[in-house]
């Protein structure tokens, strides 16, 4: 037994048998699962074997959802106190729990995320808001300084593909607790938990028309964006499409919340403890593929200490297991779709072509699906692209820098501002830091960690607003003396 | 001696090495360890994993009532764990005090066990409170009665007041009385230690001072073997290897009850230290209880059902 | 009644400290209510308002840093020093906007308790508006108010003072520096104003005011890409719906007001949430 051996873990797969898809879906509206008039398919992306067929609402279904969103308000929801209305949403919060397993294994098939991940962060943190959230429905005279108490009314959520159960938390939650009603589209590659969400408003006996979830693609967006009929706008998705939405409400009374992309730096101090630091760096861009807005995608290396943390860093990345995102030793699932993996593969393109140096960890891709194997480039300076743009995927860029200004302005040298990472030992550096990043969460000695109390939300390009805690509440709250 | 090159002996350059070390951020690697807990071992790997973690076991009897009678039942189980299938691999070592090493080494030989290693608890174990000949002297009536490997412990109360030098002067000792008889492993105490920066710092201080093994604990202070701690003794001893091309071994002791916890351990081993690490060579587990759960998972495996504890024997 | 020729006042723009006429040369003429001549205000340039953002990116860091004790006696020593010009204000208010010496005086008196009260706003704004968010894990999470940067503002006609102030104060308390268009009608106050400024211990580039047309200078500070928030509260509200299209290029956050309020200070701040474990 003295010679090297090898542990291959052998799958652990976990059971789709307590999930049930139907063929085909519809619209949830007025409480009521109505029939879509035409439909596209979604798939399972890490196999892509087409799981369902998705409605594609248009103006008739948005319309109807709208109305439904505005009888309920007026009719029920406005007048319930909010001490009834919190119970909905913690009725919602334990049926989310009990159902969480369903809920883990419907979102792996669909998002090609890895199960360990939905069962671990997605699904606990989705029912976590409605906990949170629960509590504000009757404590919104405490909801802080600058807001009413007053909801703004209808409101319509458009919501990423990334995670879409959570991001479907983090919209509708806050929302209900204010008092508004909703009209939600969940993203066209990944409808299902939005869909199996709808039954679980029934179940918590929801008043018909305080949910309102309809599915379709960006036209269904633009049909929700551009509604005469709703008051507040509530988009999760990229930074070119939030600008589209931003002019579109702009000669409107619509209030708008964005939550747009991101470059965020993530900046390993030369005091960092390099192993934790190594675990922040895989955690900060190979989480849920990269597709993350805040993924710590620049890696910003104290020159000094770049050539340990790179070696360390392409060890680590050998122990990433990709693969079946069903199996539970999984780390890195599938990328969401097809379209995604050729803009992955276009950035990384022009990384090669600007004369940086890939290096791809060595792991099998699977024969069927979308797979992106865990990649980082070095040599990259500012002016690459791939430092600039947002990838949204498996792939770090690496910089360096000298003293700890350069660190933070290199950090800060782009049109994005919603996450950064710090990695120091030494508190004074931390808190110097954190104070001259300019970006809405900083992390420092971790990263990508969320919770419904924590405000989440970006400087700049990466958005207006914040989800989560008093802050995120307040998005939902008319503002005091705004005209 | 040279230690590796990376110190000269003195208080200084131990200082300076010593200071050379990065910090470990405790929620950090406690996360680390949590999300290697989740890997989840099935079939032919399990069945892998758990002869693996029979064969590293160091089966463990460190009691005041110990007698003769109780050490040689003790070494019959080491040599042949389950009687009834032969195809159950002996365990890594039996490890006793040293007034029991001469009938354990004797025992085993006996029952057919001579592959089977003896290690013996030394320096005062488990406080390390004794002055330094007393701790020789401990350690030399082991190694004269057949020790070939000496679980030594640290002076935590050195360490903790700062006297690196003292610590390391100690292990430097032993590991010289050892010579060629037996392997060295350095007992930390860790539930002393109390601080992750504190277990990294004495694991790079027993490495450079020649231990052929770190080991987490004596099993008698809680908590002992935790995951995060033998993660940052794991990487401790990978890096070790990064600077000086030696493999340092790794014996987590105290806790470690079931064969999921055993499984975690080797999960650990395999992902920080690496492969290379998985060999009874370079990784023990200090248990007793533990044989046994190991014996019933394997007979679950084989027979399809759970096993009882009547089935396994006791001793 | 006396021979002498009074000496009249060029009225300049603010920008960095400093009383540069227009790049542009342009200037349009002004009247008091009676329809007299009274001065020639610049017309102020795009290049102007482009001078004027450098200077307040430059200074925002710097002001940013300070204290907020300090932000708060530098807000107290403004208004201090408008308390000792009253007699100075209230008569461009009566000439130029022809309102009654009674209402003038209280729109200075109104001004002067406005910026006292902003003053006063400064090292509150993190304990009310931040928060110490309990994660449910083991980490040290708090959220802090921080300046937004760059803010560009357009005062309302009138009242030329009041509002001019309702414009800077909130926007700078809270570590932001402003580039601010005047009234059009009746620049005379805010170049008064920028005197005062200029007195108060305001470091260079925090303030910058600017004179000219609204509807020519609003457009350039809606699609200025480094501008970080744009009050229009000054602005018509049938503009509003263009303007908030150009500043949507770099999603500026645009907002209006009616009124003085502390959502006026927190509008123009990001929340920053920060993260760190608590472990030993």
């Amino acid at each position: 037994m003295g010679s090297p051996v090898s542990f291959d873990y052998a799958p652990a797969p976990e059971s789709r048998a307590v999930i049930s898809i139907k063929p085909k879906y519809g619209h949830f509206i007025g409480g009521k699962f109505v029939a879509g008039s035409k439909h596209f398919p979604t798939i399972n992306p890490a196999t892509e074997e087409v799981l369902s067929q998705i409605a594609l609402a248009g103006k008739a279904e948005v319309d109807a959802a709208v109305k439904a969103a505005r009888k309920a308000y007026t009719t029920t929801w406005s007048k319930m106190s909010g001490k009834e209305r919190g119970k909905y949403l913690f009725r919602i919060a334990r049926i989310l729990q009990e159902r969480a397993r369903e809920f883990a294994v419907l979102e792996t098939l669909d998002n090609g995320k890895p199960i360990r991940e939905s069962r671990d962060v997605d699904i606990p943190l989705a029912a976590a808001h409605f906990f949170y959230h629960a509590g504000w429905a009757d404590k919104l005279e405490f909801a802080g300084l600058g807001t009413s108490t007053k909801p703004h009314g209808v409101a319509g959520q458009i919501i990423p593909w990334n995670f879409p159960l959570l991001m479907l938390a983090w919209k509708i939650a806050p929302a209900l607790a204010a008092g508004n009603t909703v009209v939600l589209k969940p993203a066209e590659s990944t409808s299902l938990t939005a869909l199996l969400f709808a039954e679980v408003c029934q179940q918590a006996e929801l008043p018909a028309g305080v949910v309102n979830i309809v599915t379709g693609d960006g036209s269904t967006g633009a049909l929700i964006v551009n509604h005469p009929g709703i008051d507040k706008i509530a988009f999760t998705g990229s930074t070119e499409v939030g600008k589209i939405i931003a002019r579109a409400v702009a000669p409107t009374h619509k209030s708008v919340t964005l939550e747009l992309g991101g470059k965020a730096a993530n900046i390993i101090f030369e005091d960092a403890a390099i192993d934790e630091a190594i675990e922040g760096i895989v955690n900060g861009i190979f989480f849920n593929q990269g597709h993350v807005c805040c993924a710590g995608s620049r890696l910003i290396l104290q020159e000094n200490i770049a050539e340990e943390v790179l070696e360390k860093l392409k060890k680590r990345m050998s122990k990433i297991r990709m693969g079946d995102p069903m199996d539970k030793n999984t780390d890195l699932g599938a990328i969401n779709s097809k379209e995604q993996l050729l803009k992955i593969r276009e950035l990384s393109a022009s990384g090669d072509a600007e004369g940086a140096q890939r290096w791809t960890a060595p792991c099998e891709l699977p024969a069927k699906g979308f797979w992106f194997a865990p990649t980082i480039f070095t040599g990259i300076t500012q002016s690459h692209r791939i430092a600039r743009e947002e990838i949204f995927g498996p792939v770090l860029s690496v910089l360096t820098f000298r003293t700890p200004q350069e660190g933070i302005d290199k950090a800060n040298n782009t049109p994005f501002g919603l996450s950064a990472g710090i990695w120091s030992e030494k508190g004074s550096r931390i808190f110097w830091a954190s104070q001259q990043l300019r970006a809405g969460v900083i992390w420092a000695n971790t990263f990508n960690k969320f919770d419904p109390t924590s405000p989440f939300g970006g400087y700049k390009e990466s958005g207006w607003g914040r989800e989560g805690g008093r802050h995120g509440l307040s998005a939902y709250l008319k503002g005091v003396g705004h005209e | 001696m040279s230690f590796y090159g990376l110190v000269d002996g003195s208080e200084a350059s131990l200082k300076n090495y010593l200071g050379s070390l990065s910090g470990v951020d405790q929620v950090g690697a406690d996360e680390r360890a949590a999300m290697l807990a989740t890997r989840s071992i099935k079939t032919t790997s399990k069945r892998w994993a758990i002869d693996t973690a029979i064969s590293m076991v160091d089966l463990t009897t460190l009691e005041g009532a110990d007698t003769p009678g109780k050490v040689q039942a003790l070494c019959t189980k080491a040599v042949r764990p389950d009687p009834t299938d032969s195809s159950v691999p002996s365990v890594g070592a039996i490890c006793v005090y040293n007034d029991m090493v001469a009938v354990a080494r004797k025992h085993l030989d006996l029952v057919g066990g001579a592959h089977v290693g003896v290690a013996a608890v030394s320096t005062a174990f488990p406080s390390g409170r004794a002055s330094m000949p007393v701790k020789i002297q401990d350690t030399r009536d082991a190694l004269d009665a057949g020790a070939s490997e000496i679980d030594m412990v640290i002076d935590r109360g050195a360490f903790l007041s700062g006297d690196y030098i003292g610590v390391f002067n100690e292990i430097v000792q032993i590991r010289e009385l050892c010579g060629t008889r037996a392997h060295l492993k350095v007992i930390f105490e860790t539930g002393e230690l109390v601080t992750y920066d504190n277990v990294r710092k004495a694991s790079f201080l027993a490495m450079a001072a020649g231990a052929d093994f770190i080991k987490t604990s004596t099993g008698k202070i809680a908590p002992a073997a935790t995951a995060p701690v033998v993660l940052v003794m794991l990487e401790a001893v990978r890096d070790f290897y990064q600077m000086t091309q030696s493999r340092i071994g790794v014996k987590p002791a105290g806790g470690i009850r079931n064969t999921k916890d055993a499984i975690k351990q080797l999960v650990l081993v395999n992902e920080i230290a690496g492969p290379e690490w998985l060999t009874p060579s370079l990784f023990r587990i200090g248990a007793s209880a533990l044989l046994n759960d190991l014996l019933m998972q394997r007979m679950k495996l084989d027979d399809g059902y759970y096993a009882s504890p009547a089935y396994v024997t006791i001793d | 009644m006396s021979n002498r020729i009074d000496v009249k006042k060029t009225y300049k723009l603010f920008i960095n400290g400093a009383f540069p006429r227009t790049e542009s040369g342009r200037t349009y003429e002004i009247k008091s209510a009676k329809g007299v001549f009274i001065a020639n205000p610049c017309l102020a340039s795009r290049k102007d308002l482009k001078d004027a953002v450098v200077a307040a990116r430059a200074a925002q860091s710097s002001w940013n840093k300070a204290s907020a004790y300090n932000k708060g006696q530098i807000l107290y020593r403004i208004a201090e020093m408008l308390e000792g010009r009253r007699a100075q204000f209230v008569d461009e208010i009566v000439l130029v906007t022809g309102a009654t010496k009674s209402k003038a005086e209280k729109e200075v008196t109104d001004s002067v308790d406005r910026l006292v009260w902003y003053a006063g706003w400064s090292d509150k704004l993190s304990s009310l508006s931040g928060a110490l968010n309990p994660v449910a894990g083991p980490y040290y999470n708090f959220t802090v108010p921080e300046s937004m940067g760059v803010i560009a503002a357009i005062a309302p006609e009138v009242p030329s003072l009041l509002g001019l102030i309702e414009a800077i104060a909130p926007i700078i308390v809270g570590g932001n520096t402003i580039v601010v268009l005047a009234s059009t009608k009746a620049p005379l106050s805010a170049m008064s104003f920028a005197e005062v400024i200029a007195t108060s211990d305001v470091p260079a580039g925090v303030i910058n005011i600017l004179t000219g047309k609204k509807d020519e200078i609003a457009p350039w500070m809606a699609s200025h890409m480094d501008i970080d928030g744009f009050d229009i509260s000054g602005l018509a509200a049938k503009s509003h719906g263009a303007i908030r299209i150009a500043g949507a290029e770099n999603l500026k956050r645009i907002y209006s007001f009616k009124s003085a309020n502390p959502g006026r200070i927190l509008a123009y701040l990001e929340d920053k949430t920060v993260w760190h474990p608590i472990g030993l």
